[in-house]
This record gives structure tokens, C-alpha cells and sequence, in this order.
């Protein structure tokens, strides 16, 4: 079948611009909406999966779900450093890291309101298990002393935690001794200091999280019949990776279902500005809907030309408003992750999937908006079309 | 009241035109309705607070616990009238999907400082008599469907094992503002429990609830029971219970102000829409326009004309959006259960639809009005054609 | 470009027979034409005239086949037309006739060139042949200077020939013109006329015309009157 060209439907959008341009306006501020929500909860779900090392394990006490909920005994975690499967390093020491965790309510920096920071006792073996850490500004804390180290984010967010100042808690002044960045993971929301000087300050006898990193994954299966078999053993052992992926989803979903929920409200709106717009459209050139269908081209080109009009105003909503959430890449925000009741900064992730997505739902509210006015432009007949004209 | 039939016929005149961008707008103003009640609903935690409470916390954060023995020194301090406590329990019921907040509270004291939570004389009682009971708020029990007498099975995540309770009583609130949708159990359950674990939390509770004789010496209190332990192991952080319910909502303040800027753009969305609208009104009418001015009426009256209609159609769909807004809100609160223990459509949220429908109405005539205004009658009226 | 076999001029083209129309308009029944007869030569120039509400435009649109008949038979070239599905119709209508009106109908978003094309979208044509038409079409209206200008920015005449352009450039056997003078003015009303002649005269085109202007119908052939949808005898072929 032959169509009604291109250029006579693009260029009829662009002789009603200003009209073409609020309706796809309101377009690209749903699919902003939409948009956006999709890349923060992907930037979560990112955020958090990066925060796990595929060969690392994590131990938690039975049950405990977080890592503030856990509580690990000293003999247990002897026990579990002493499991077989589990690596080195060079100097043939076992890469185990035993880890108090606590959350230390600050003052963001911007309103001086307080929010939950993780506070992790660790080890200088920390970094041998977490090679994503890196250090940025100053130097690791020494084992034994009261310094610490501060995640990027935290140093940035929360007062008293730059290079060089100085928090009061557990009765101790905690000097800040250096930044580290963990390459936009959860590590960047976090206080790491030494881990018995913490249990100390703390008066904690145990700590809450294990980690281990696994010699190769072949091990993996003698070491968790090992720990099934030790009733001394009442701890779940995970994947980090699949840890952390469960970590963020609560929020991650709860986003993504608040926002696609606005944005199907939202799009009721836009949808019904698509078809104004295209009804308006339809009645303005009934005189030319006859003389094509006169010309020869049939119901069916007539549908399809307006319905195409419609969706291409919706591809211009719909780029417009993927690129202005596209530029919210560069946009760091944080908020209290509720599974974890703690302070989680993390950024705008944009995808190849999103932008599908995006598009498709952009195309669907311009397909929706433009059907009916295109079904009514098809079925007039040419000689009421041309007596109308 | 010849300009406002005109009004009235011209606003009717393209009725599928005018029908559609009502249903926008209606959907709009519900929609920015739900949100704010939304955000309110956050903060009715705090709006639910009583001035004569105060919540004495661990300094370090809410994870780390207090010493049961500093309740007779709270008890002590000047202005206090009672002490309560409490713990987070985080149990889970049947499955992490059905949450709700509960508490092992020091009962006699903890309902003594919380009188909103009606409770009747004989449930009261038995909830008292019994280590293993437990009561709720209406809300929550009847979204379970829970009837006084069941047993409740709790999964402990910071307290390993299943918990199982009996409930001894539903409690009503006061006033629609009242938390409806907590559990409350006895502490002394959870420290026994603790001690034969041998766990070293066992004498020691998450906060203090603390009653005070005049909301004014809120802070002078609160100093008070802080000076009391400063540089002891457990410092103390003391604020008033809106100021501690308030910590809660801060916490999730980037997703509000997501939520507060969205309900914004809704507004933006649909004034598109309305000044496409107007704009279409206003080519279509060109010629008329023409004509009114050439028949000598102002430019004035033609703008009169436009905004008029705008703003008969703006307030048209913002009204019945406002009506409809509060079923919506009904059916949602069901919806979503415990989530939001409160969920009400405020006044002050209903003025801000009406100011947005009006708002919506005048700005989308701005534009073509002004054009309108300035149409010169030979050019208008050769639109006729 | 001929439909059928049946050959040369002096054949009959359309043969219209016992042709009705009606509408119907609410509980009303409203016959427009009733029991029509008209044959139509090929290469004969036909102006078609009446008072309003006499269905000649009724009529011409049924010759056409953008209406359908209540009743009768019209065979164009061998065809029914009042069998076709509507779908064959549109096929048959891209390839058989060519449309003039009034208000010209040009599409004003597209330029001369691109309203000329607009035809030969509905062909298998190649872009380059496409192109080549065109171009031929608007060298017969005398518009080659004009191709890249919108509709709005010509003349009423110039919008017109640039209509006749669209109207020819598939080659069709068959034009119809409704009112091609009716919007403009004497002397570039009679240019039209002039083009339409020589459709007639050079190209052998078939032209049915609708008009109630005299001195157009004086251009054509013959005239056929309809008065409350039927025939009225010719007073005298070529007159004024």
C-alpha cells in the first residue's frame, strides 16, 4: 500500500510549532519523570551490585538480613577464619576481614540535619579485599589508633569528616587521616576505622559481618557443607555480590514502582494533549484528508499519516526529555536506604535499556493520544471532506 | 451577565476540545493532590507527637542502646512526670512484604504517657496480666484481620527465632492523627528472652520515653537529662518526640523533595496543555475577534473574553478534580494499608489545587490573549474566508 | 493510456445507466439523482450545468468515484465503478482520473513540485521518472519558475494550473474539474479555461466540468443540464 509521505507530516507539525511544542513539552516532562526514576533506581541496583567482589563471601549472623542486625562471636569468627577454600595474600596471610558495623548518626554538611552513617571497624586487609577502595586524599589509618578514613561521598555530605577534622563519639575524638573513593560504590557512604579500636570504644564482643575471599569458586561448595556442618555455625554465608544486590532491593523497587506509577498519571495528562493536538489537527485539514483520499490513497494511508504525526510529536516529547534526564547523569544525590537504615549517596545511571524503554513509553502515550483522532480522520467520507473544506 | 453566557457558551462550544483538557486537568489536580497527601502522610509521624513527650536516644545513633538503670535518674530529673522505654524489635510478619513497627515497651508506664491510644479498661488488663501479649491499633489489626485472642507469630531479625504473641487488645485512636498501626509487647519478654541467650543487651533499652509537666521547658529538660550522663559510656541524645520523629523523615528527604518537585511538574504538564488549548480557541476565533472589535468593543474585552473562558474551564476540571481527589485518597490509604498509619487530604492541600487550577487557567490565556489583543481588525476578519 | 481495448476517439467512455442517488438524513429520504442516462465520448469535453441543488455535483463526484450510487450503473473504460470494493476504487481513481476543484486543494505544506509529485506516489515510479513528470506537467501549466514555492505564497491562477498540473501529470483518461474558475477572476479564470482546451485538444484528455458559469461551459464540447436530479434537454450545443 502506498503511503502518504513523510515530509507532509513532519512538515505540518512544523508549521503549528508553538502548538507542537507545548503538547510535546508536556510530553518530555512525563518522560523526564519516567526517565529519571529509572536511572536512580538503576543507579542504586549499580551502585550497590559494584559494591560486591565476586570472589568475596559475607557472613552474617542467621537471619540478620544487615549488616547492623548481625552479630558474629569471636569464636565464631575464628572458626570461619579457619575454613578451608579460603585465599591468601602474598605474605600467606588469609584474606579474612572481621568487621564491626555500627551506624553513628551526623550533621549533613547542607541543612545540619542528621542522617545514619555506616561506621565499619576494619582492617588494612580491607584493601586487599576491596581493590575498588582507593585512597584519594591523605593515607589509611593505622591499626590500633584512633584514626579513620571517610568515603568520598561522606567526606563531601556530612560535617566533621574532611581530611584533617575531627569526630567526637563513643568518647573519643576520631581523627580523619585520609578520603578514600571506591569507584561510585556503597563504600563511598562509609566511616572505616580500625576494627578493635572501634569494638573497644564501642564495648562490642562481637562483630557483625565476615568477609573472605574464596581461593577459586570451586572451593565454595566443601566450604558451605563445612559451615552447615559446625552447629556453632547459626550464620548465613553469601556471595557480597548477591548481598549487596538485595541491599538495594527494597529502595531500588520502591522507587521504581513510585515513579512508574506518577508517570502512567502523568502520561493520562500528556496523552490528552496528544489528542487535542491531533484533533485539532484532523479538523483542520479535513479539506486535504478528502483530496488525498480523492487522489487516490486509501483509509488506511490517511490513518497511518496521522497516527505517524502523533508519533512523532511524541519522539520529539520523547527526546527532548531523555536528553534533559540524560544531563542528570552528572548529578549526585543520597538518601537513607531503609533496608540498611543508612545514608547511601549514589547517581543517575543512563542506559541503553532505559532509553529504550524511555522511547517506547514516549511512542505509546503518542500512539494512545493519536489513534482515535486518526481513526476519525480515516473514516470520513471524501465528499463530506471536501463539502467541509 | 452578558460576557459571562459568552463565557460559558464559547467554553462549550468545542466540546470533545474542552471535555478532554477538563479530564486533564482533573487527573492533574488529583494527581497533585495525592502527592502532597503523600508528603503529609510522611510527616504525620511528627504531626502525631505530643508536646509533653520527650525521646531520650544514644547519642552515636538509634542502633546503640541505653542502660535500663538510667530510668531512675531520668525519673529524677526536674519536670519530669513519667519514663517509659522501648525497643525496636523488627520482627517480620509471615513475610518481609507486611511491615509494620513494633515495640517491646515497658507497658503501664508506656500507655500511661501515651493516653491517645484508647484502650478499653478490660483489654487493658489483660494485656497488663499477660508476658506473651501484645496489643495493636485498630488500623493495623484490621488489616490483618487480627481479633483479640490471636496469636501473632513474629520472625525476630534482630532477635533471632519466632516470637509468637497474643493479642489483648485494639486500640483506637483519639484523633485521625493518631498512629493506628504499631504493636506493642512487653519489654520484660524481650530481656528474658536476651538473658538466657546470654546476651549483653539485656538490661539495656533503645530509648527512653520521657513525660514532661510544661511543653515550654522542653529544652531545659532535655539539657538536663543530657548533662546527667555526659561522658558516661552511653551518652545520651534527648529531643522532643517531633524533633525525633522528624530525624525519621529527614532521613528520606531526598526522595520528598522527588516527590514535593514531581507534584510541580504535573501542574507544568497540564498548563501545556491548557494554553495549547487556548491557543487553538483563540486562532479559531480570530475572525470573531475581528468582529467584536470592529464592532467597537475594546481590546480589553477580547482579553476579558479569553481569560474568562481559560479560567471557566481551569476551575471546571480543578473542582472536580478537588472532589475526586478525596475517594481517591480513601480508596489509596486502603490500598496501601499500614504504609502511611495516616493518610488525610488537608485543607491546605485542597487551597493549593484550587490555586493551581486558577494559576493553570490564567497563564495559559496570558499568551494568546496578548496576541489576541493586538490582532488588527482587517487582518483578522479576512480569517473569515 | 488507453483503459480498455475498445480504441480511439468516438467511443463512448462513460456510460452511465438508470443512475440514483439519495440520501438519507435523519427519518428523511432525500433523492438527489433519480434514473440518470449520460454517455460520455472519450476525448469529449463535457460541461455539466444547473442550478444549485440540482446534483450535477452529486453527479461528477459518482463519475469520479469518490461517491458511491444508490443505484444504476456507471462503466468507466469497461469497468463498473459502482461494483469496485472501496479499496480497488482508490486504485482506480489514482489511476484513472485526475482531480481539479475550486479552492485548488492543494496541500500547503508542500511545495509546487511536491504537490504535482503527491499523484505519482500512488505509481511504481522511480524518483527519477517521477521527477521527469513533473517536471513535463508543470511545463504545460507554465509554471516551471514556481516548483520550490509553497501554496501560499502563489496566486490564486498559479495555485490553480499548479492543480491541473496534479491533475494530468499521471496521465489519466479521465479529469474532472468542480467549479474550476468559481475563485478566480475573469482574465485568469479564462487562462485555466485555456489549459483545460488544451488538455483537451493536444492531449486528448476526457473532461467532465461542473460549472454555473456560461462562458466556461461555452468552452466545452456539450453541455448537459440537470435540473432536480435529471437530464434536461440541451437548448443548443455551443451555446452561450
Amino acid at each position: 500500500m502506498k503511503a502518504i509521505p513523510l515530509s507532509y507530516i513532519a512538515r505540518n507539525l512544523w508549521v503549528r510549532r508553538v502548538t507542537t511544542l507545548l503538547t510535546a513539552g508536556g510530553m518530555a516532562l512525563v518522560v523526564f519523570v519516567f526517565a529519571t526514576v529509572l536511572m536512580m533506581s538503576e543507579g542504586i541496583r549499580a551502585t550497590l551490585v559494584a559494591t560486591g567482589q565476586a570472589d568475596n563471601m559475607l557472613v552474617l549472623r542467621k537471619g540478620a538480613g544487615a549488616e547492623i542486625n548481625s552479630g558474629v562471636s569471636r569464636g565464631q569468627a575464628a572458626i570461619i577464619e579457619s575454613l578451608p577454600g579460603i585465599a591468601t595474600d602474598g605474605n600467606g596471610q588469609r584474606l579474612v576481614s572481621k568487621e564491626p558495623v555500627v551506624l553513628n548518626n551526623l550533621p549533613k554538611r547542607s541543612n545540619g540535619k542528621p542522617s545514619n552513617v555506616t561506621l565499619r571497624g576494619t582492617s588494612p586487609l580491607a584493601l586487599a579485599l576491596r581493590p575498588q577502595v582507593r585512597l584519594i586524599e591523605g593515607r589509611m589509618f593505622r591499626p590500633g589508633t584512633s584514626e579513620i578514613v571517610t568515603g568520598r561521598s561522606i567526606a563531601n555530605g556530612f560535617i566533621g569528616t574532611g581530611l584533617g577534622e575531627t569526630l567526637r563519639f563513643a568518647q573519643r575524638d576520631w581523627i580523619v587521616v585520609g578520603v578514600f573513593d571506591s569507584g561510585r560504590t556503597g563504600f563511598d557512604s562509609e566511616i572505616w576505622g580500625d576494627a578493635e579500636q572501634m569494638m573497644a570504644a564501642f564495648r562490642r564482643s562481637a562483630y557483625s559481618t565476615i568477609v573472605f575471599r574464596l581461593a577459586d569458586q570451586g572451593a565454595l561448595p566443601a566450604l558451605l557443607a563445612a559451615i552447615d556442618a559446625d552447629p556453632r555455625l547459626q550464620i548465613d554465608a553469601k556471595p557480597e555480590i548477591q548481598f549487596y544486590a538485595e541491599q538495594s532491593e527494597a529502595l531500588a523497587t520502591f522507587i521504581r514502582y513510585l515513579g512508574l506509577f506518577l508517570s502512567l498519571i502523568f502520561s493520562i495528562g500528556a496523552i490528552v494533549g496528544a489528542m487535542i493536538t491531533m484533533f485539532a489537527a484532523v479538523a483542520q485539514r479535513i479539506g486535504e484528508i478528502g483530496t488525498l483520499r480523492a487522489l487516490g490513497f486509501r483509509r488506511t494511508a490517511v490513518l497511518i499519516a496521522f497516527l505517524a504525526e502523533s508519533l512523532l510529536l511524541s519522539l520529539v516529547g520523547g527526546l527532548i526529555g531523555l536528553a534533559a534526564a540524560a544531563s542528570m547523569q552528572s548529578v549526585d544525590i543520597s538518601t537513607t536506604n531503609f533496608q540498611t537504615f543508612s545514608e547511601l549517596a549514589f547517581q543517575f545511571k543512563f542506559t541503553a535499556r532505559i532509553a529504550v524503554q524511555t522511547l517506547a513509553f514516549a511512542l505509546f502515550m503518542g500512539f494512545v493520544g493519536g489513534f482515535i483522532p486518526a481513526w476519525r480522520a480515516a473514516r470520513m467520507k471524501i465528499v463530506d471532506c471536501l463539502r467541509e473544506a | 451577565m452578558f460576557v459571562l453566557k459568552l463565557l460559558l457558551k464559547n467554553a462549550f462550544r468545542h466540546r470533545l476540545r474542552t471535555l478532554l483538557t477538563m479530564v486533564g486537568l482533573i487527573v492533574a489536580v488529583c494527581a497533585f493532590g495525592l502527592l502532597r497527601t503523600i508528603i503529609d502522610a510522611w510527616y504525620a509521624g511528627a504531626e502525631g507527637t505530643s508536646s509533653t513527650r520527650l525521646v531520650t536516644r544514644n547519642a552515636i545513633s538509634l542502633t546503640f542502646v541505653l542502660p535500663l538503670n538510667y530510668a531512675d535518674r531520668v525519673r529524677r530529673v526536674e519536670g519530669v512526670t513519667g519514663v517509659s522505654w522501648s525497643n525496636w524489635f523488627g520482627g517480620v510478619y509471615i513475610t518481609e512484604r507486611n511491615f509494620f513497627p513494633q515495640f517491646a515497651v515497658e507497658p503501664a508506664s508506656y500507655l500511661a504517657l501515651y493516653p491517645e491510644y484508647i484502650l478499653p479498661e478490660a483489654e487493658k488488663k489483660a494485656f497488663l496480666l499477660d508476658r506473651q501479649g501484645a496489643v495493636v491499633g485498630r488500623k493495623l489489626a484490621n488489616q490483618y484481620g487480627w481479633k483479640v485472642g490471636d496469636q501473632i507469630p513474629l520472625r525476630g531479625t534482630i532477635f533471632p527465632g519466632t516470637w509468637t504473641f497474643t493479642l489483648r487488645g485494639i486500640w483506637d485512636g483519639v484523633d485521625a492523627r493518631t498512629d493506628e498501626a504499631q504493636m506493642l509487647f512487653h519489654w520484660k519478654l524481650l530481656s528474658e528472652n536476651l538473658r538466657a541467650r546470654g546476651g549483653q543487651n539485656a538490661d539495656h533499652v533503645g530509648v527512653y520515653i520521657v513525660g514532661i509537666d510544661e511543653p515550654n521547658n522542653a529544652p531545659l529538660i532535655s539539657q538536663r537529662i543530657d548533662a546527667q550522663f555526659k561522658n558516661s559510656l552511653a551518652e545520651t541524645l534527648t529531643e522532643t518526640e517531633k524533633a525525633f520523629q522528624l530525624g525519621f523523615v529527614s532521613m528520606s528527604e531526598a526522595i520528598l523533595v522527588a516527590v514535593n518537585a514531581v507534584s510541580y511538574v504535573i501542574i507544568v504538564i497540564i498548563m501545556a496543555v491548557m494554553a495549547n488549548t487556548m491557543m487553538m480557541t483563540a486562532r479559531e476565533r480570530l475572525a470573531e475577534y475581528a468582529t467584536l472589535k470592529a464592532l467597537g468593543f475594546p481590546p480589553a474585552f477580547v482579553v476579558k473574553l479569553l481569560f474568562g473562558e481559560s479560567l471557566v474551564i481551569a476551575l471546571g476540571g480543578g473542582i472536580l478534580g478537588m472532589l475526586l481527589t478525596l475517594p481517591l485518597a480513601a480508596a489509596f490509604a486502603k490500598a496501601v494499608g499500614t504504609l502511611f498509619p495516616v493518610f488525610v487530604v488537608s485543607d491546605t492541600t485542597m487551597l493549593l489545587q484550587l490555586a493551581a487550577s486558577v494559576t493553570v487557567g490564567a497563564i495559559a490565556a496570558a499568551w494568546p490573549a496578548w496576541k489576541m489583543s493586538r490582532i488588527d481588525i482587517v487582518n483578522g476578519l479576512r480569517h473569515v474566508g | 493510456m488507453s483503459v480498455t481495448g475498445d480504441g480511439g476517439a468516438g467511443q463512448t467512455l462513460i456510460r452511465i445507466r438508470n443512475l440514483s442517488k439519495a440520501y438519507v438524513r435523519g427519518e428523511q429520504f432525500i433523492p438527489v439523482l433519480q434514473g440518470l442516462d449520460l454517455d460520455v465520448r472519450r476525448a469529449e469535453f463535457v460541461a455539466l450545468m444547473g442550478p444549485s441543488g440540482s446534483g450535477k455535483s452529486t453527479l461528477l463526484n459518482l463519475v469520479a468515484g469518490i461517491d458511491k450510487p444508490s443505484g444504476g450503473s456507471i462503466i468507466v473504460g469497461g469497468v463498473d465503478i459502482a461494483t469496485l470494493s472501496e479499496g480497488a476504487l482508490a486504485d482506480w481513481r489514482a489511476a484513472h482520473v485526475g482531480f481539479i476543484f475550486q479552492f485548488y486543494n492543494l496541500m500547503p505544506v508542500l511545495t509546487a513540485f511536491e504537490n504535482v509529485e503527491l499523484p505519482l506516489l500512488l505509481t511504481t515510479l522511480s524518483r527519477r521518472e517521477r521527477k521527469a513528470h513533473v517536471a513535463a506537467a508543470l511545463d504545460m501549466v507554465r509554471l516551471t519558475d514556481r516548483v520550490d514555492h509553497y501554496p501560499n505564497e502563489l496566486s490564486g491562477g498559479q495555485q490553480q494550473r499548479v492543480a491541473i498540473a496534479r491533475a494530468l501529470v499521471t496521465d489519466p483518461t479521465l479529469i474532472v474539474a468542480d467549479e474550476p474558475t468559481g475563485d478566480l477572476d475573469r482574465v485568469t479564470g479564462g487562462e485555466v479555461l485555456d489549459l483545460l482546451d488544451d488538455l483537451h485538444r493536444q492531449l486528448g484528455k476526457t473532461i467532465v466540468m461542473v460549472t454555473h458559469d456560461p462562458k466556461a461551459a461555452g468552452r466545452a464540447e456539450r453541455m448537459v443540464h440537470l435540473e432536480k436530479g435529471v437530464l434536461v434537454p440541451d437548448p443548443a450545443p455551443g451555446a452561450v
